[in-house]
């Protein structure tokens, strides 16, 4: 913890998160995974958008940006295209990662763009007081959702997988060295990597929905989580209601600012090599 | 094995940053800490084995596990320190 606390801005500490909030523990598993790969605080980059997980940015002592709602990989991606060799961490949640900046995040992943995505998902949007959003699960209650939500949530991991991510997994803040473990293999990814991590919010959802308190939430995911691996083996009965944790996939596929650079030097080369005449380079004729 | 004594931790608690939230306490294996006036209190340093499980948890990093080392006399530690002190203080 004493390597991982200087990543952190420790005057700005405690934070405002409420007590229990998972939030907390995702943030000091991922400040842990960059104190145990060793990466220097000056060589990365956090972004995040609004929302209770996107306060995260302000506690953690890298080059930080707190941007528009949703709009965080959109940001992120300015970032890396413009310094390719910046390690660049978008922390966001679940509204603000599948709702409000859906589209980013299905095209961000489409590119594969080397950024690491922490998707805290605590089912409501906390900063608000506790509204639906669209990893709600169906029947559960919020504040715009009183009589239970009929929406079926998103399936993050699967929505990231078949939109082109290379590494997704799925942790809990309740399985924090999984989760440590997911975040430093993301971190090592060449790729756009999306870790989701499943947090409680005692607050909001834990209140609304008589889920008990922050203990609870935490059994709660203990209860309901279930390791990929085991899951292979297992009954799809028993699987009912449970959801997958554990690394869900990782496949290599070309990199979107390597593919850029290498685009870019072939046309520099084209164009320096330029002997006269209007062949090869139809623009220029005019 | 016999030769092999027990290993003894030191618990260092931020009061300043705990919110209390319990999270520490409940899943402790060997049931050490304890809430006293709202913040986290290590009751029984000693049945402590070491595995970090409160340090990684813990929401708000206000709890840390440093190893003292093979047996040490007991009852002195990070939890009886004098807190009007800035608990941060001596991690900066």
């Amino acid at each position: 913890m004493s390597d991982s606390l200087n990543y952190f801005r420790q005057n700005r500490l405690p934070h405002i998160w409420c007590p229990g909030c998972g939030h907390g523990t995702v943030t000091g598993a991922l400040t842990r995974a960059l104190a145990k790969l060793g990466i220097d605080k000056n060589n990365v980059a956090v972004v995040s958008g609004i929302g209770c997980s996107s306060r995260a940015p302000g506690y953690l002592d890298f080059d930080t940006l707190h941007t528009a709602h949703g709009r965080a990989l959109a940001f992120a991606t300015g970032i890396k295209l413009s310094r390719p060799d910046l390690k660049v961490i978008v922390m966001t949640g679940d509204g603000d990662c599948t709702a409000i900046g859906g589209n980013h995040f299905i095209h961000a992943a489409r590119r594969n763009i080397d950024i690491t995505t922490i998707v805290m998902n605590n089912s409501i949007y906390g900063m608000t007081s506790g509204q639906y959003s669209p990893m709600t699960p169906t029947g559960l209650l919020g504040t715009t959702a009183p009589y239970g939500n009929i929406e079926r949530p998103f399936d993050l991991t699967k929505l990231a997988i078949a939109s082109g991510a290379t590494y997704v997994g799925r942790s809990t803040s309740y399985h924090v060295q999984l989760l440590g473990e997911l975040i430093e293999k993301a971190l090592l990814n060449k790729g756009f990597s999306v870790v989701e991590a499943v947090v409680g919010c005692p607050t909001y959802f834990g209140r609304k929905n008589k889920l008990g308190g922050a203990v609870e939430m935490f059994e709660w995911q203990k209860d309901h989580a279930v390791n990929a691996k085991a899951a292979a083996v297992m009954a799809p009965e028993k699987l009912e209601g449970k959801f997958l944790i554990g690394e869900l996939y990782n496949q290599a596929a070309p990199e979107f600012t390597a593919e850029y650079a290498a685009l870019v030097d072939g046309v520099r080369r084209k164009y320096d090599n330029f002997q006269g005449g209007v062949r090869e380079c139809a623009q220029n004729s005019d | 094995m016999s030769e092999q004594r027990k290993r003894t931790f030191e618990h260092v608690i931020r009061e300043r940053w705990c919110k209390g939230c319990n999270v520490c306490v409940a899943f402790c294996p060997k049931h050490v800490l304890a809430l006293r006036n709202g913040k986290v209190f290590a009751e029984r340093p000693d049945e402590c084995i070491g595995c970090r499980l409160c340090e990684l948890r813990c929401p708000d990093y206000a709890i840390e596990i440093k190893e003292t080392g093979l047996e040490r006399p007991a009852g002195k530690d990070a939890s009886c320190a004098d807190y009007a002190i800035p608990p941060e203080a001596n991690h900066a």
